[in-house]
């Protein structure tokens, strides 16, 4: 466990000098403009507008990271043989895997927080007056951050068997079709033969549904979250990565280096 | 009895290639191995023949496809073993985000270190590999023999028992090999057991109380380098000049080197030039006995492997 956190902070610091925080400038100049122009272009709907833009922007910053950084957490180390002096050492091949994927999604934490607060600041910029439903971008921003440890743990699994390329297109198109989980349940059954339907079904709860962790509207327009599907929310984020990397574990561990 | 450092038994290594990978390539075959405790063993071959395979086996960074290892008595399965093994990666690559110091501070985290013994094993490692002026530099700018010299930091920076070196001369200029065979001795003399492979032969006989030969994925030769090549002793050497105008039958077989001359001559017939040499005037200075060095023994392994090789090809056709 100790040798995880090791690793982990480790992966953390790779990510501050790498300058991945550096997207943090860019998100503030995006908020701030944003600020600027929903304050002229908008009467009476900024808040809801600087709320969707900056979620979006978290969400899809956030993305960027854990999808390309995700992929290559593992797979660099590979191709650069920087594991080879540490899986030498006693550190199982597990707690360098979790160790990684801890140090991503520490380094999300930290990205989304800063995020979250320099969009909250630009709510207030624009709605001097709070209430108790502002708050729910902060659990936006969070289940925002859930969402992206999902899809680190999915890069992961992937990198840990095919090419980082490839392993970036699997992790983007299961992303993709996971924001239409719903969809794919609620296809008209009668049209489909029963064994596809059967099929359809079970691929979509096989898949991981990414629009469980979609909180916008509820941003937008202030409405408190129940507290029933925060943790529902973090069940469903903590199992799935579970499963995922356990998978990615039994693969890395009997995966012979180059 | 204490049992040996390394032990392999029928270690095999093979690789799927080719469509579908259903053909397999042999990277190792077979391989029976003992380093005992306490000694320098030098694992040398050509490039491919199975050296680095066989160290990332031991290390478990490749899983073998027949037999087994154990390491300090314990199967290489054993995570806890790798407490007392040192390993230095070929050509390693560090995460050059990193300075020498904090690299070096993150392997003692994982070794389990206190604070003040990290603090105090980190300048005394950089100083031994003279990286103490370099220790606060990234990575990214260091030099191949910088990196090696890290690399070297690391493998030994625990305290270990065992240390694995692969090629750990590779890309050191001449100050930097030296430096390196002297830490190695000095661990030798500390009671570590060291492996080292390398293709630089005059290094395993410089250092290495037993060598281990292999050629094509396939172990040939293991003993004391004098053992080796004392196989192979091929006569004597006479060292003599000439006094004023005189000359010798057996000038015409010398090699000259300034005013003096070497003659070779088969073990039976040395009494018999010297005679030749003193009657026709010449002043003989020294006889000693030519011995085939292991660079001959390894050459006339690796021309057997290649004539085997190519024997096999022609009858494939």
């Amino acid at each position: 466990m100790k040798r995880m956190g090791v690793v982990a902070l480790n992966t953390f610091r790779e990510a501050v000098r790498d300058r991945v925080l550096y997207n943090l400038l860019f998100f503030a100049l995006v908020m701030m403009a944003a600020s600027i122009i929903a304050g002229q272009i908008s009467i009476g709907i900024e808040e809801t507008v600087i709320a969707t833009l900056g979620l979006s922007a978290i969400s899809l910053i956030g993305l960027l990271i854990a999808i390309f950084i995700g992929v290559g957490l593992v797979s660099k180390e590979m191709d650069k043989r920087t594991l080879y002096a540490l899986l030498a050492k006693p550190v199982r091949r597990w707690e360098f895997l979790l160790g990684k994927f801890g140090g991503l999604i520490l380094t999300l934490a930290v990205n989304t927080a800063a995020m979250g607060v320099g969009l909250f600041l630009a709510l207030v910029y624009v709605k001097p007056t709070l209430e108790r439903g502002d708050a729910t971008v902060f659990v936006a921003v969070y289940f925002i951050w859930l969402k992206l440890a999902l899809v680190v743990a999915l890069a992961l699994l992937f990198s840990c068997f095919t090419t980082p390329l490839l392993a970036i297109l699997f992790t983007a198109g299961i992303y993709i079709v996971g924001l239409y989980v719903q969809e794919l349940r609620d296809l008209p059954v009668a049209v489909m033969s029963p064994g596809m339907t059967a099929f359809t079904k079970t691929l979509s709860y096989l898949l991981p549904n990414f629009e469980n962790f979609n909180l916008m509207a509820m941003a937008a327009h202030s409405r408190p979250v129940p507290g029933t599907l925060i943790a529902q929310n973090t069940l469903y984020a903590a199992v799935y990565c579970a499963i995922v990397l356990t998978g990615a574990v039994l693969v890395f561990s009997r995966r012979n280096l180059k | 009895m204490s049992s040996p450092a390394i032990e392999t038994d029928n270690l095999t290594k093979q690789y799927p290639h080719g469509f579908l990978n259903l053909k397999k390539r042999t990277s190792l075959e077979g391989l029976n191995l003992q380093v005992e405790e306490g000694e320098i063993f030098g694992f040398i071959g050509p490039n491919g023949a199975g050296k680095s395979t066989t160290i990332k086996l031991l290390m478990r960074l490749i899983f073998p496809t027949a037999g087994s290892a154990r390491i300090l008595g314990k199967p290489i399965s054993d995570i806890e073993m790798h407490r007392d093994i040192g390993y230095l990666p070929e050509q390693p690559y560090f995460y050059d985000y990193l300075t020498a110091a904090e690299l070096l501070d993150y392997f003692a985290r994982i070794h389990d270190m206190t604070a003040a013994d990290r603090t105090e094993c980190i300048h005394r490692m950089l100083k031994k590999v003279g990286l103490e002026t370099a220790g606060k530099i990234q990575l990214r700018k260091y030099s191949k023999g910088m990196l090696q010299r890290v690399g070297m930091a690391q493998a030994i920076l625990h305290d270990p028992k065992l240390v694995i070196l692969d090629e750990p001369m590779s890309g050191l200029d001449p100050v930097g090999r030296r430096e390196v065979r002297d830490i190695i001795l000095e661990l030798k003399r500390d009671g570590k057991t060291v492996m080292f492979s390398t293709h630089i032969l005059s290094d395993a006989e410089m250092l290495c109380d037993r060598v281990g030969v292999i050629v094509g994925g396939k172990l040939r030769g293991m003993g004391a380098p004098e053992q080796l090549v004392d196989l192979k002793t091929q006569g004597m050497e006479i060292l003599f000049e000439l006094a004023g105008q005189a000359t010798a039958a057996l000038l015409s077989k010398a090699t000259r080197t300034g005013d003096r001359y070497r003659l070779q001559v088969p073990e039976p017939e040395l009494y018999g030039a010297i005679e030749q040499l003193r009657a026709s005037g010449a002043r003989v200075l020294s006889v000693a006995p030519v011995r085939a060095t292991l660079e001959e023994f390894f050459m006339d392994l690796v021309e057997a492997d290649r004539a085997q090789a190519a024997a096999v090809e022609v009858s494939g056709k």
